[in-house]
């Protein structure tokens, strides 16, 4: 993990979210949105959460792009110039949210700290018992495919609905 | 590097804002995927333990300190499998509403469906 990487990463990461809102052309912001989300699968790499870099590589920046770009080609690429509604009440929202969750920042664990609550309870127990109790080097597959294995099955049950959802909505004629 | 927060928390400032002010509900749905990557995001940097590699447990090490939290990931590899599913479903509402009022603005669908709700046609 090097630290001057992942300050490159997420000051990117900034500039590719502001460019992918304020983009005036659709297509534009669904390629932007693509890049932000490789550029994320690359921090996260960074991280040492490699994983979820995969993940997000194959489904978030390809997947999603992919989707993005065939709903784009069967409704319109263009929109309105006129600007947005509730500006401001918006930017209050957003400023007095943005400001209670930097407050309470300072509660967090420091980034890297061994004695954090999340790295403390089952955690160890995961990364000991991976190769004895499963059989799996990778800590991950071990987590999702047999500690947590019914998350991984109700999450097939998220995805079948989801399947079922647009296959509904997109082959019946109302 | 705890500005890394920072940077989860102007992201997901990003995102919300997106979604109230834009009327392109296309645009809504590029805020709500900024929203749902700097959640994951957070998430991930919390798993993060100094000196720390990558979660692949090498034979005959017992040590967890080595090793970067791996429930965090776990659930982060969930999270973005169900924004994919979610994203599936968003896209084909889209297709539908621009079926039924030729447009993606939501002050002309607001416009175009009567005080009770229905559809036109």
């Amino acid at each position: 993990m090097s630290d001057a990487l992942v300050a490159v990463l997420l000051g990117l990461l900034l500039i590719l979210a502001v460019g992918a809102v304020r983009a005036a052309d659709l297509l534009v912001a669904a390629i932007t949105l693509g890049v932000y989300g490789f550029v994320m699968a690359l921090t996260w790499a960074a991280i040492g959460a490699v994983d979820v870099s995969f993940t997000e590589t194959v489904v978030g920046a390809g997947a999603t792009t992919v989707f993005f770009l065939a709903a784009l080609l069967r409704t319109s690429r263009r929109r309105s110039a006129a600007p947005g509604r509730l500006r401001l009440g918006a930017l209050l929202l957003v400023t007095a949210v943005g400001t209670l969750l930097v407050v309470t920042l300072h509660a967090l664990p420091p980034l890297g700290d061994l004695a954090a609550a999340p790295s403390v309870h089952v955690s160890p127990r995961y990364l000991e018992g991976t190769r004895p109790e499963t059989g799996t080097p990778n800590a991950v597959t071990a987590v999702v495919a047999d500690y947590r294995g019914y998350d991984t099955l109700m999450e097939t049950v998220v995805i079948f609905t989801a399947g079922l959802a647009g296959w509904l909505l997109l082959t019946r004629e109302p | 590097m705890s500005y890394a927060y920072w940077i989860a928390v102007a992201l997901l400032m990003l995102g919300l804002y997106t979604m109230i002010v834009h009327r392109n509900l296309f645009k809504k749905f590029v805020g709500m995927t900024i929203f749902q990557t700097a959640i994951i995001l957070f998430f991930l940097l919390v798993s993060i333990k100094r000196d720390a590699s990558i979660p692949i447990v090498p034979p005959g090490t017992t040590a967890a300190a080595g090793f970067m939290n791996p429930l965090p990931h776990a659930l982060m590899l969930t999270a973005i499998v169900v924004a994919v599913a979610t994203a599936g479903v968003a896209f084909a509402i889209l297709i539908r509403l621009h079926a039924a009022y030729g447009s993606l603005e939501e002050d002309v669908i607001g416009a175009a469906t009567p005080g009770d709700g229905t559809p036109p046609r």
